[in-house]
């Protein structure tokens, strides 16, 4: 069982790094014929890198998809704000304690309609993994997400999530400065809203820290992202005593996009390209931007207090009950 | 020599022993004292029963919404077992009791989360409890307290666990748009995916002494943090000295308080009487 993304992909990678000199030294290569040769066989290894992923990605089990979701080359939020909207103004500070660049907040435009964007940032290397918390916000991220919430209502700006963290930060500030208390109030700020929300779950829905920011009238997931209410490394340990039996807790949390969409906690499942959003970001965005194109189409022309009431009855009435 | 074991004792029932000083009590004792220690003060768990016998009016409770059980959506590994095993256990059919209740005369929507089931966690039919508890405090125009006493969200439902976090919250806007008053009392434990959604934004928050209150179990806390972790991390005093709750009450002052906060809180429903 793969550990990682890098892992459970490295046959692939392998071949993709193969083509990659391959091609290099056709670009060099004068003579004709042996140029000819070099591109006969980098079509073949194409070939064989589309054959192997298609075959791999038909056939991903629940854990592979935790994978898919961590995966570091993964298009983050700032790369959809980027394609997706203009003029985006990163926007900073909750007015009471500090920062937090594992939420990025602030206006865009969205074709032409100015939208309030707010997202979970992940880091690609080190440093950036430093700076952005690993994209595990403090209570200082969903207060700041709260005041982007109260101007996006007082200007009557669509609010567009993406969801994308591994979890709240569980650290002692965090608990001593109510994490907790701003998850919730950032949940409730989302209901009281007049104005269409739109969430995207882009990679990982790591539990209360991903609904904290993912109270929408339309909630849409990417198809290699997840969703769950506890890592499967944490329910490993508490079911099993055994963090190793990730993959079969993995399965059991049923965190696919596929099974929240069975479950009716989604409304959408994004389609993401060949290979995974990774392969193809550019593609990725426009399935990305279609959906929230359409997703304003439904919304825009409801009333406020329509779109507040369809917020809550759609989260009200999820659950599974018997008895009555 | 072999070393003598004492014969293993068949438990006395008149005697308990405490679980914060291990000291033995009288059973009486206890239970006069609302099962607090006399010698320490440690308040123990409760079940919603002994919850129900502290806090209301003589014979004033009635549970309400009891039918109300959770299938198996996932299929979760064991989860049938377990839940059965619990259900026949403590002859209820979830953690969370609802129901309306009085509190000297005055009519009081409530939810009581149950410890000793599955740890109190919220699931689907807790998280429909408690919302219920709070509409229909808006619908009787009385106030809302809501006990809480959990490990957190209940794994064994998966993703519509977590979505019980939201529909909890929206319930609590229910009772904010309507001023309907809703008041959160922490008892031991009050963790996780409860912690982080109904319970923390009641008007009024009060805490049940030492009762374990936090978002991450303390272990996850200090991996995460490099600070130094205060002795009492996580306790309801920590907690209330961050700011982040009303006030911590003694059970024996627990009825008075909350009689008094809905009176005045209160003061303008119609149905509270």
């Amino acid at each position: 069982m793969a550990n990682s993304w890098k892992e459970w992909e490295k046959p692939v990678l392998d071949l993709e790094e193969g083509v990659a000199k391959l091609k290099d030294l056709a670009s060099k290569e004068t003579d004709e014929a042996k140029r000819k040769a070099l591109e006969t066989r980098i079509k073949e290894f194409e070939q064989r890198i589309t054959n192997f992923i298609e075959v791999r990605y038909s056939r991903l089990g629940p854990w592979e998809q935790v994978l898919l979701a961590r995966a570091e080359p993964r298009p983050y939020t700032l790369d959809y704000i980027n394609t997706i909207f203009t003029e985006f103004l990163e926007l900073d500070g909750d007015r009471r304690f500090g920062q937090d660049h594992a939420i990025v907040a602030g206006p865009a435009r969205f074709n032409d309609t100015a939208v309030m964007v707010v997202g979970h940032q992940k880091g690609r290397n080190i440093q950036e993994r430093g700076y952005r918390n690993f994209a595990m916000a403090k209570p200082e991220g969903y207060r700041k997400a709260i005041r982007m919430f109260e101007m996006a209502e007082r200007f009557r700006m669509p609010v567009i999530t993406f969801v994308d963290t591994p979890a709240a930060d569980p650290g002692v500030e965090s608990e001593s400065r109510g994490i907790s208390e701003a998850i919730a109030a950032s949940m409730l700020k989302m209901f009281e809203l007049t104005v269409p929300v739109i969430s995207i779950v882009i990679g990982e829905g790591g539990s209360g820290g991903a609904i904290g920011i993912a109270i929408a009238n339309r909630v849409y997931m990417q198809e290699h992202a997840v969703y769950s209410v506890i890592p499967p490394e944490g329910c490993a340990a508490i079911l099993w005593r055994d963090p190793m039996k990730k993959a079969q807790a993995a399965a059991a949390l049923q965190l696919t996009s596929d099974s929240a969409l069975k479950l009716g906690l989604v409304e959408k499942v994004l389609h993401e390209p060949f290979g995974g959003a990774h392969r193809n970001p550019a593609e990725a965005s426009d399935i990305v931007k279609e959906a929230i194109e359409k997703g304003l189409s439904e919304l825009v022309p409801m009333t406020g207090e329509q779109l507040r009431v369809q917020r809550y009855e759609r989260f009200r009435s999820l659950g599974h009950l018997l008895g009555e | 020599m072999l070393a003598r074991k004492s014969a293993p004792q068949a438990p006395n029932p008149n005697f308990v022993q405490c679980k914060g000083c291990k000291k033995t009590l009288f059973l009486a004792d206890f239970e006069a004292n609302l099962w607090v220690c006399p010698n320490c003060g440690h308040h123990h768990r409760l079940t919603w029963q002994q919850r129900v016998e502290v806090t209301f009016d003589i014979g004033s409770f009635e549970q309400l919404d009891l039918d109300l059980y959770s299938g198996d959506p996932l299929e979760f590994p064991e989860y049938e077992e377990k839940y059965a095993q619990a259900q026949a256990k403590l002859n209820q059919k979830d953690s969370v009791v609802s129901g309306l209740g009085r509190i000297d005369n005055k009519l009081i929507s409530t939810a009581i989360a149950d410890f000793h089931f599955m740890g109190g966690s919220m699931g689907s039919v807790a998280g429909e409890k408690i919302a219920r508890a709070m509409e229909r405090g808006v619908e009787k125009n009385c106030p809302v307290v809501i006990f809480c006493a959990s490990g957190g969200a209940r794994m064994q439902e998966g993703l519509l666990s977590l979505m019980q976090m939201a529909k909890t919250t929206a319930a609590v806007d229910a009772c904010r748009r309507n001023g309907i008053p809703y008041i959160a009392v922490f008892t031991d434990p009050t963790m996780a995916g409860v912690l982080a959604s109904y319970a923390s934004i009641a008007d009024v928050i009060i805490a049940e002494p030492k009762a374990l209150v936090g978002f991450a179990g303390a272990r996850v806390s200090a991996q995460a943090g490099v600070s130094k972790i205060p002795g009492d991390f996580q306790t309801a005093e920590f907690v209330f000295r961050s700011g982040m709750l009303d006030r911590i009450v003694e059970r024996s002052e627990m009825k008075s308080t909350l009689s008094q906060l809905c009176g005045l809180l209160g003061a303008h429903l119609k149905g509270i009487n």
